[in-house]
């Protein structure tokens, strides 16, 4: 369960790769970003950093662009029609919306977890391995290896140990998250987006999600949207403000949370609107 | 920035191994080829009616030329002296359908106002699904029926109005009881489409269920059940079995409601395979004319039901 | 209490008392219709029903109607195993890749106005496109107008159940890095199959009972045909048909014709049933 962990059997990047990042270095880096939806302007000239292995979190009132912006970082944008963007992401400088990208490759590398837990209609076990069979060819002994080991990381193996066969979208609405958590990590991902990942759970699965968001920004970059907080204070290494499709103020989470530079941001954490 | 270009690569995201590369492409090629496949069956639909429709043109062609605007004026379908008349066909048709259509909405609506507002709970579920799955008997059956059992019956008992129990107001009434039920279906789905919430504020108000149903369940779903009556016309217009049995297959013009009579389909089914020549074509041409009629129907009952449940066929 | 009761309210609600009993009645009148229908085919089909209806084939004096329900089973299965390929592949292009285009649009209505085309005409359809040029009836050309009927009814259902998968596990597929027909076949598919196959299995037991189409392509035959699709098929509705009609003056068959309708009718039946039972089990 160690050995194979950190191998990497879909890309030969880490040390043949020409530009090696140092570990202080941004792992996306947003360039005057701005995106429509047909002729609304949804995000305005956006730019900004994402730090690598550090938890991110984006806050601001419903509508503020703080969704739509994270669902640019793995272009699932493209699935729909009259969407354009303008301006560039760097994953790692490399242009995401260079047109020699393939976009599947990208989402392998970057992946998401939804507001809404997305169990697929197939059994627990089934749901797990869906994405690593699109990448890698496993024996069965490997896949069910690796397969414990993604439902660990996403603490979930004690509960569903005994239900892999049973159907994911049996389970309890915390387990199905963290099911999707465990999903997205099996298939090794550098970046995990979660868009509002517990604002559809209780309490109890809410603090399981962030003991495992913290667990997580070890091995990966994690960004998330939050409409809470303290949710937001309580994970998050950097914290970046939205409002109404402009970026107001991006930067370490205390500092956003006690010393804020822009009035905007201190009447929103204050609760003057939003 | 000047380092972003100097790494970039095919895939633009770091260095592929070859294996993950070819695995890419095929799938991406697979991608490509699966829209096209579906989209190539899609087509097929769309080929399939011109098809139909082009077919019929072709082989009614040489009755179209030779009969020409006659054939809708003729009253008469004669095979041994090759003259053949539309017209009775078209009569009985549209005659049957509307006697059909005139008995079978107010028991349909009936049905379906007692079902979703009266019904007994214990009664709804059951008799809501003995509706639907009568539904789905074949139409030969009804036309058995009718031949069978209706027709004797309404000579009995009505001698004078049914002298050969057959005829044009009988394959009304057969054609009515096969599409009660999906009248029936359809309404009651459209009705329970209805949030509960509207039917509880009318009451709310005082009304009586025939006031909630009229004043507010009815009128809010009026375009769904307007389709579902048109798409039971459709249905009708277009149906052979049941009436071949019992429309009494006169081919002269009668233009009353209870004598004996032809429909296109009824006509179709009885000639068609004994025919050739003139008469074949001239029976291509008239399923021609049941093709565009039904069409018509059918496009208005669409425009009509686009907006509300559309389960049904 | 009874300050309320006013003449205005007296008269609306005898209106309503008797709007209720005409719906009572309605529903009465509607249900004595059917249930004369099945009361009629129940106990003349009973009598008729013997082991030996399975077994013989069909005679101009007595027999059995084995080669017919032969016929039509297999004629059935074969325009459902097609429809359900050309079917299943246009529904997912609508839901899919269609989406709200023009080309979707017309498609959608056209299959509308097919799932609905009166069957006689599709009858004549196949007649002018297949028997003309092949020269002569055969099981093929019954199986094609089968066909013609049922791949709208399994187009319409691929569709529905498909746009019943919301689009956030198709996001949450892809997120993932898979492509999308990987996305169509593996999530989409496993999540609307049951609904599907309830649409094959109701447009199974619609084709089984359509006589129309085959008056003019399969014909009917009198003689075992077991798997020869290149000549005319036996087949139960023709033979019902014609029992009824051409053989009406011998008993036997008219009896015979009774039986066959039983057969076919809970045949029918029971498929709608199992098709409920599919569509339950989704949900």
């Amino acid at each position: 369960m160690t050995a194979d962990i950190h191998l990497n059997a879909k890309r030969d990047t880490g040390s043949a790769d020409p530009v090696s990042q140092p570990q202080a270095a941004p792992k996306l880096r947003v360039d005057d970003l701005s995106l429509y939806y047909g002729k609304f302007q949804a995000l305005k000239n956006i730019s900004m950093e994402i730090p690598e292995r550090q938890v991110t979190a984006f806050i601001g009132p419903s509508g503020c662009g703080k969704s739509t912006l994270i669902r640019c970082f793995n272009r699932i944008h493209d699935l729909y029609e009259g969407i354009r963007t303008e301006g560039q992401i760097l994953l790692d400088n490399h242009d995401i919306y260079d047109s020699g990208v393939d976009i599947n490759l990208l989402r392998s590398r970057v992946g998401m977890v939804f507001q809404k837990p997305t169990p697929f209609p197939m059994t627990v076990f089934d749901n797990v391995a869906f994405g690593i069979k699109l990448y890698e060819k496993l024996s069965s002994r490997e896949m069910e290896e690796r397969v414990e080991w993604a439902l660990r990381k996403a603490a979930l193996w004690e509960e569903v140990k005994d239900k892999l066969k049973q159907s994911g979208q049996a389970l309890s609405g915390g387990q199905q998250q963290r099911l999707c958590i465990a999903r997205t990590i099996a298939v090794k991902p550098e970046v995990i987006l979660l868009d509002e990942p517990t604002s559809a759970l209780d309490p109890i699965s809410t603090g399981y999600i962030e003991d495992l968001i913290n667990e997580l920004k070890r091995d990966y970059t994690i960004v998330i949207v939050t409409h809470n907080m303290q949710q937001a204070a309580r994970i998050s290494d950097v914290t970046a403000f939205m409002y109404l499709g402009n970026l107001i103020e991006c930067g370490d989470t205390t500092q956003i949370f006690t010393q804020p530079r822009e009035s905007r941001t201190e009447d929103y954490i204050t609760g003057r609107y939003g | 920035m000047a380092t972003t270009n100097a790494v970039r690569t095919e895939s633009g995201l770091g260095r592929l191994s070859d294996a993950t590369r070819k695995r890419l492409q095929r799938k991406a090629q697979i991608d490509v080829w699966f829209e096209r496949v579906l989209y190539a069956f899609a087509f097929a639909v769309l080929l399939l009616l011109g098809a139909i429709i082009a077919s019929l043109i072709v082989s009614s062609w040489p009755a179209i030329q030779r009969y020409g605007l006659d054939f809708f004026t003729e009253n008469r379908w004669a095979a041994n002296v090759e003259v053949f008349g539309a017209l009775p066909a078209i009569y009985g048709t549209l005659l049957t359908s509307f006697i059909a259509i005139a008995i079978a909405v107010p028991i349909s609506f009936g049905i379906a106002i007692f079902l979703t507002e009266r019904c007994p709970g214990f009664l709804r579920q059951p008799l809501g699904t003995m509706i639907e799955l009568l539904a789905g008997i074949p139409s030969i059956i009804y036309g058995m029926w009718g031949m069978e059992v209706l027709a004797p019956l309404l000579r009995t008992w009505f001698p004078s109005v049914f002298p050969a129990g057959t005829g044009l107001a009988t394959a009304g009434i057969i054609l009515a009881v096969m599409i009660i039920p999906f009248i029936t279906a359809v309404s009651r789905d459209v009705i329970n489409t209805v949030p509960s919430v509207m039917r509880e504020s009318a009451y709310g108000l005082g009304c009586t269920t025939w006031e909630v149903a009229r004043r507010v369940t009815l009128p809010s779903v009026k375009g769904g059940l307007v389709g579902g009556v048109v798409l039971g016309l459709g249905r009708a217009l277009g149906e052979t079995m049941a009436v071949t049995f019992v429309i009494g297959n006169n081919l002269f013009l009668n233009t009353t409601l209870t004598g004996q009579g032809t429909s296109i389909a009824a006509l179709i089914a009885n000639q068609f395979s004994e025919s050739d020549g003139n008469q074949r074509s001239a029976l291509l041409a008239l399923g021609l004319i049941l093709f565009l009629i039904t069409f018509v129907v059918l496009a208005i009952a669409r425009y009509l039901l686009r907006n509300s449940t559309g389960r049904h066929a | 209490m009874n300050t309320n009761v006013t003449p205005l309210y007296r008269r609306r609600k005898r209106i309503n008392q008797l709007i209720m009993m005409l719906c009572q009645l309605a529903t009465v009148i509607g249900f004595v219709f059917l249930f004369a229908i099945l009361f009629t085919l129940v106990t003349k089909g009973l009598s008729a029903i013997s082991p030996s209806i399975f077994i013989e084939r069909t005679r101009m004096s007595g027999g059995g109607l084995g080669n017919a329900i032969w016929g039509t089973f297999l004629m059935t299965c074969v325009a459902t195993v097609l429809g359900t390929i050309v079917g299943v592949a246009a529904g997912t292009w609508l839901a899919e890749y269609g989406g709200k285009g023009v080309m979707a649009k017309v498609i959608r209505f056209i299959n509308d106005i097919l799932l609905s085309a009166p069957s006689i005409i599709v009858g004549l359809f196949i007649y002018a496109v297949v028997v003309v040029p092949m020269g002569s009836f055969s099981g093929w050309a019954g199986v094609l107008s089968l066909t013609v009927i049922i791949v709208p009814v399994v187009i319409r259902s691929t569709e529905d159940m498909l746009r019943l998968i919301p689009n956030s596990l198709r996001e949450a597929a892809a997120a993932l890095g898979a492509h999308r027909w990987w996305i169509i076949v593996r999530v989409c598919y496993s999540g609307a199959r049951a609904g599907i196959l309830t649409g094959i299995l109701l447009g199974f037991a619609r084709i089984s009972g359509e006589t129309a189409p085959l008056l003019f392509t399969s014909l009917n035959s009198n003689q075992w045909n077991f798997f020869d699709l290149g000549s005319e098929m036996a087949n139960l509705p023709m033979t019902i048909y014609q029992n009824m009609t051409i053989n009406a003056f011998i008993p036997d068959l008219v009896a015979l014709a009774w039986g066959g309708a039983l057969i076919l009718t809970v045949a029918i039946l029971i498929l709608n049933i199992a098709a409920r039972y599919f569509s339950r089990q989704r949900s």
